[in-house]
């Protein structure tokens, strides 16, 4: 009988030498003669364990890790196979603390399944959100997505059934549903490791947004940089169309909804909606000034739905186990779950998903268990390069849309990158304005020009101490101009992470360098 | 080469916004998007060359020279300068002898700067020809160094 082995195939597990790993199990196995079959599956998001391999075993998958190459015979001498014990045995894998403390609805089969097998997706669960929307009549659909609470989790957080309802009764011949996978933010993985763990959740979740609104073609704008995830999520629909549950007649309800992954080509600001828009029209990545919303005149001018990867892939659990279910999770206005992405100096980065309301500390400590380096974590720059630096002193700010509003920062995707205390604040502050000048669409003078002006001021706070005073006056005047003048959030909002530096850390702005 | 970005033009053109389509497949094909074929795309997709220009020149990914044999793309971001990607930038930088966006005279290897490879977990990250490598030491950096030598 053959032993069932999982090795992960996310980049993330790849990038730690999973390919390898399997290879050597694969040869391991062929000349110990033993008979096994090497699974492909997305990562749990434990991602100081990865390679993690897991074998099928009577008493459930027992987990393994990290695996090298090196480990491979010594792994099968032990016994592995038969779940024996072996320094790198974790027991089995839903029983490890970091994943068994979790709420995972969005990430429910990221892990567990085989991401581009559509009978093992069918296996878990999947596709019954679909079937249960296309009883349901339009209004039904979006009232349900309404009622659950859920909103964009691309950083926006406006309430997607909101969005949907509009691009709803928007009179059009043609409408679209766009995903913006261009997940451009330091700090966050989510959207990829959905794409390459679980692809159809998504192109459920999109399929549901056009059966609800009434569109025909859908687009998923994947940024260039993620291969793996082009990859799996083309096998995905391919294998969605051949069965059915894409192309002109939707599981039979004679509903039409095609769908196409197009990429885009190394551009931050194409996250935000209208510059993605432009991109996928195949233009320059200019943001358009709103009115009109995308939902009234999005892609091609035509009322558009355009959400983000986890926004859309949180929808099939909606409609299978309706809205109360999903609104039960979470606190206040953030209802639900959040996959929080734990990244940068951390001993144990990884995929934590949770009701919204748990606070930094725990994540920080409980899961990540403090630094990397072992030295004091200094601080962390929550939601992407536009986020705001959080001190150790707010480290009990619960993690929800309100509360960090009222500490001045924002949740945005979910990433969070911790610091120790050798980060130099006043260099990370700069590096925002550099950032910005670096991905300025251009079309607008507070950031096209402000963020290089930026980088001048913050050179001169830094070297120039007998002129300090005066330059951290221009720089507040500065960074005023940008956030009320830019057109998007890129300039509007280069400024939280600058200006947060400043707050918190003006000492790394004002001690003597060397050399200057 | 004329032919082959026709036939590029020809197999991409009914499609919605196709330029984006057009360039990536020109690159996929060429290694970069050579000044010659833009007005061929223009005139092809009945666009100026102004408009195809500025949409190559847009986008960091499109290249305008050939690349060396084996690229190199360091991350720049936060999550991997928190965990050391400096130290790594200026070794990398060192090794071999080059400054981002330029290429070693004899061709070999090219260095580019990346905003996230959504690698944040494993940092610092770099990608080598397409391969993502995460937790990367200076030492490791030189192994898959002297690989990419061997190759060639």
């Amino acid at each position: 009988m053959t032993v069932v082995i999982y090795v992960p195939k996310d980049a993330s597990a790849l990038s730690l030498g999973a390919g390898a790993v399997a290879q050597a199990i694969r040869e391991q196995a062929q000349a110990r003669g033993v008979d096994v079959t090497v699974k492909r599956n997305g990562s749990y998001g434990l991602f100081w364990l990865e390679p993690l391999v897991e074998v099928e075993t009577q008493s459930g998958r027992q987990a393994y890790g990290p695996v090298t190459v090196a480990d491979v015979p010594g792994l099968f001498a032990a016994g592995f196979l038969q779940g024996a014990t072996h320094p790198l045995h974790l027991g089995v894998t839903q029983e490890i603390v970091y994943l068994k403390q979790q709420q995972r609805l969005t990430f429910a089969r990221v892990g567990i399944i085989e991401p581009a097998n559509l009978d093992s997706y069918l296996a878990h669960g999947g596709y019954r959100g679909l079937r249960r929307a296309l009883q349901m009549s339009s209004a039904e659909i979006v009232q349900t997505v309404i009622e659950s609470g859920l909103r964009g989790r691309g950083g926006a957080a406006f309430p997607t059934g909101i969005k949907w309802q509009t691009v709803l009764d928007a009179p059009a011949t043609q409408k679209y549903v766009t995903c913006n996978a261009d997940e451009g933010d330091s700090g966050t993985y989510a959207d990829r490791m959905l794409m390459e763990g679980d692809p159809f959740t998504l192109i459920e979740g999109m399929t549901i947004a056009a059966v609800a609104v009434g569109a025909t073609q859908g687009y998923i704008y994947l940024r260039v940089e993620y291969p793996h995830a082009h990859h799996t999520l083309n096998e995905a629909i391919a294998s969605a169309r051949a069965a059915g549950y894409l192309g002109d007649d939707v599981l039979g309800s004679g509903k039409r909804f095609n769908l196409e992954v197009r990429l885009g080509a190394g551009a931050y600001i194409c996250g935000e909606e209208t510059s993605m828009l432009e991109s996928l029209e195949g233009k320059r990545g200019e943001v358009r000034v709103r009115p009109p919303l995308p939902a009234i005149k999005g892609l091609f001018g035509m009322p558009t739905i355009v959400n983000n990867v986890i926004s859309l892939a949180s929808v099939p659990i909606i409609l299978d186990k309706g809205a109360e279910h999903y609104r039960n999770f979470g606190t206040g206005k953030s209802r639900g779950t959040l996959p929080i992405q734990l990244a940068g100096n951390l001993k144990r980065c990884g995929l934590v998903e949770l009701a919204f309301g748990v606070s930094l500390r725990t994540l920080l400590y409980d899961y990540a268990g403090g630094s990397a380096t072992g030295r004091p974590l200094r601080a962390v720059q929550i939601g992407g390069p536009l986020g705001a630096y959080v001190p150790e002193a707010q480290f009990d700010t619960p993690l929800d849309y309100e509360a960090l509003t009222a500490i001045g920062a924002l949740l945005g995707h979910g990433g969070i990158v911790a610091f120790d205390d050798t980060v130099d604040m006043a260099h990370m502050a700069r590096y925002a304005m550099e950032f910005c000048a670096a991905e300025s669409c251009g079309k607008c003078t507070p950031c096209r020009i402000g963020s290089t002006r930026g980088v001048e001021v913050i050179d001169r706070i830094i070297n120039d101490a007998i002129n300090r005073e005066q330059n951290l006056l221009l720089l507040d005047d500065l960074c005023e101009t940008m956030t009320h003048g830019s057109l998007c959030g890129l300039g509007g909002m280069t400024t939280i992470p600058v200006q947060s530096a400043l707050k918190y850390f003006k000492q790394d702005f004002v001690r003597k360098r060397a050399g200057s | 080469m004329i032919v082959k970005v026709n036939n590029i033009i020809a197999r991409l053109r009914d499609q919605p916004g196709p330029l984006l389509l057009v360039l990536h497949a020109i690159q996929d094909e060429f290694g970069y998007i050579p000044a010659d074929v833009v007005p061929l795309v223009a005139t092809g997709l009945n666009l100026s060359r102004a408009e195809v220009h500025g949409v190559v020149t847009f986008y960091h990914y499109f290249r305008r020279s050939p690349p060396g044999r084996h690229v190199v793309q360091l991350c720049r971001a936060e999550s991997c300068q928190a965990m050391q990607a400096g130290v790594l930038e200026a070794h990398i930088k060192q090794r071999l002898n080059l400054e981002f966006h330029q290429t070693t005279a004899d061709g070999k290897f090219s260095l580019e700067p990346v905003y996230c490879l959504g690698n944040c977990a494993c940092s610092p990250a770099v990608m080598i020809d397409g391969e993502l490598h995460g937790r990367l030491s200076p030492a490791r950096f030189d192994e898959l160094l002297t690989q990419c030598e061997s190759d060639r």
